[in-house]
């Protein structure tokens, strides 16, 4: 808000763009392909891979980490607790059940149409998780968490339930693991809405951080609580649908990097939200090069690395002393 | 003017609240004190529409509470709720600009500057600006959140038991505080207290409440009996006067 709290801020924040712009290099540039960057523009097949298969590829990853980590900071915004994100509170299953029913009703269906399902599925499964988090008790923090994990283990039950009925569980597994490599141009630009609901939240960054001191001081400043929090639901069911429908889920993203920028800029959205969307775009997009380079020539899935990656840096978070400064 | 006429309150099948009207005029220090559930937060909570009228009427310099929009409303009134509790990791200095909110919706220029400045200063908090809430003691981050609700610049400023938490020192310096900013910015103050030699020290005017009425009401002079404490809080104590000011011996 002064200039002396900005300042190491805007600093983390050219670090972090800098990061990112070398990894949007590299994943243009690293894969099965031979795409190197002297016969870009002298041979026009590889310039052409480069459009069609790369630079979706390395957009959707930007796209979904920055997405991710913002719909995480508001989901842990929302429900007052820091250790819940839209993957392990029902979100990202509520939206599988979404697209699952609409594929057995409507297997034609574009892309989308399931969004657009996934997107209210994962609103109303938002909604009862946190109308139940609001009745927990405030003394007792993991049990928002806890519930978290429970609700979401029941809904991905029914899923599961419901594939294995229908003969669809190798669908299924296309939404409940993040993979970047069916990532084609004309198959990842609903994405861009997405990125529409970051523009979104970085407008009503404030609103949200007073949101986080609680209803009655929200009231008090004159935010439209009621208001801010079904806009908030909105944002983060969008982002999460698009991101299951497009790629499928990819846990930790939003835990982990939110938590991270806290401990490190505090929670004063206004100046940690380019912070957050970008650190996420930086750790989603060096997980899927990781991904492609480990067992080269053959691709492990994002949400497998991610599944390695974002736990132990969530487990560094909890064994790690809390930050004081 | 605070306009409180006919107000009930029920929580399920209790009453909480039973037909309540007082005015507070603008301007001082009223102090509202009572017995634990007598009801004075809730009151204080209806004022500030924190929760819905049930019934009756409650206006702040003629605007309803229950119709006026609430940004507008930030404007004239602040509250802080006793049990306020921001986990948020931000700095003092972020938390009092969050009190001019109401006024430019997130952007502030070098007027509301100039205010978080003066609040930070009014609390002696102007230290501890750039550290992180969770670094400070329970009486600081106390002194912060009423440095945010100060900052908010409304005529009114309701505080609910704002001196919990705080040591003598300090509890003094709020009142003190709280007494600078009723007589030299005409601010209106409507403050929950448990200790009433607070009340008589600093307060204007009492209101005494006990099981959901107002039992009680006046200066402190004459509100501060042996009979009417007795009235209030159901046991016998001694009252002497020192330099003018009633001291209650409630604690023998």
């Amino acid at each position: 808000m002064t200039s002396a709290v900005l300042k190491p801020v805007s600093s983390v924040t050219w670090i972090a763009g800098l990061v990112l712009a070398i990894l949007v290099v590299a994943s243009l540039f690293v894969g099965v392909s031979d795409v190197s960057p002297g016969r870009v523009f002298s041979d026009a097949a590889v310039f052409e891979l480069l459009l069609v298969s790369r630079l979706p590829r390395t957009l959707a990853a930007l796209l979904v980490g920055a997405g991710m980590a913002i719909a995480g900071l508001i989901m842990q915004t929302l429900a007052r607790n820091s250790y819940v994100e839209p993957s392990t509170a029902g979100t990202a299953q509520s939206a599988e059940l979404g697209v699952l029913v609409v594929t057995l009703f409507w297997p034609s269906a574009s892309l989308f149409l399931k969004s657009i399902a996934a997107t209210g599925t994962a609103l109303l499964g938002t909604s009862i998780f946190l109308m139940t988090a609001h009745r927990l008790l405030p003394t007792q923090p993991f049990l928002v968490p806890l519930f978290g994990i429970v609700y979401g283990g029941v809904v991905g039950a029914a899923v599961t339930f419901i594939a294995w009925q229908a003969d669809l569980l190798q669908y299924l597994s296309v939404w409940t693991n993040g993979d970047f490599s069916g990532v084609l141009r004309g198959r990842y630009e609903l994405l861009w809405i997405g990125a529409a609901m970051l523009i979104v939240a970085w407008a009503i960054a404030d609103r949200l951080t007073i949101m986080a001191m609680g209803r009655d001081a929200s009231i008090g400043l004159g935010v439209d609580y009621a208001r801010m929090l079904q806009l908030g639901l909105v944002i983060v069911s969008v982002i999460s649908a698009l991101c299951t429908v497009v790629v499928g889920t990819i846990p930790f993203v939003g835990i982990v990097v939110p938590n991270i920028v806290s401990r490190l800029a505090g929670d004063n959205l206004r100046s940690t939200l380019p912070v957050v969307a970008l650190s996420g775009a930086i750790l989603v997009l060096g997980c899927d090069i990781l991904g492609r380079l480990v067992r080269y020539p053959y691709e492990i899935p994002v949400g497998t690395v991610m599944g390695c990656v974002g736990g132990a840096i969530f487990l560094w978070l909890l064994f790690r002393r809390p930050a004081h400064g | 003017m605070i306009r409180i006429e006919n107000v009930s309150l029920k929580h399920g099948a209790a009453s909480i609240l039973y037909d309540i009207s007082l005015d507070i005029p603008k301007g001082g220090i009223t102090a509202l004190i009572g017995p634990n559930g007598a009801g004075k937060s809730s009151l204080l909570s209806l004022i500030a529409r924190l929760q819905p009228l049930q019934s009756g009427k409650i206006s702040i310099d003629g605007f309803p509470v229950d119709k006026t929009p609430n940004r507008d409303l930030a404007k004239i009134i602040a509250i802080l709720r006793q049990d306020s509790i921001v986990t948020s990791r931000l700095r003092v200095r972020e938390l009092v600009g969050f009190g001019r909110f109401p006024h430019g919706r997130g952007r502030l220029t070098s007027e509301d500057h100039a205010v978080i400045g003066q609040s930070l200063q009014q609390f002696d908090l102007t230290d501890l600006a750039d550290r992180f809430l969770e670094t400070l003691s329970g009486g600081q981050r106390q002194r912060a959140l009423v440095a945010m609700a100060f900052a908010q610049g409304t005529d009114y400023l309701l505080l609910d038991e704002p001196l919990n938490n705080l040591d003598m020192y300090f509890s003094r310096e709020l009142m003190r505080s709280l007494r600078a900013i009723a007589d030299d910015a005409g601010k209106t103050v409507v403050i929950v207290l448990h200790d009433i030699n607070q009340a008589a020290a600093h307060a204007d005017r009492i209101v005494a409440m006990k099981a959901g009425r107002i039992i009680a009401d006046g200066t402190p002079a004459e509100l501060l009996t042996s009979e009417t404490l007795q009235r209030i809080f159901s046991f016998d104590m001694p009252v002497i006067t020192i330099d003018g000011t009633p001291v209650v011996m409630h604690f023998r």
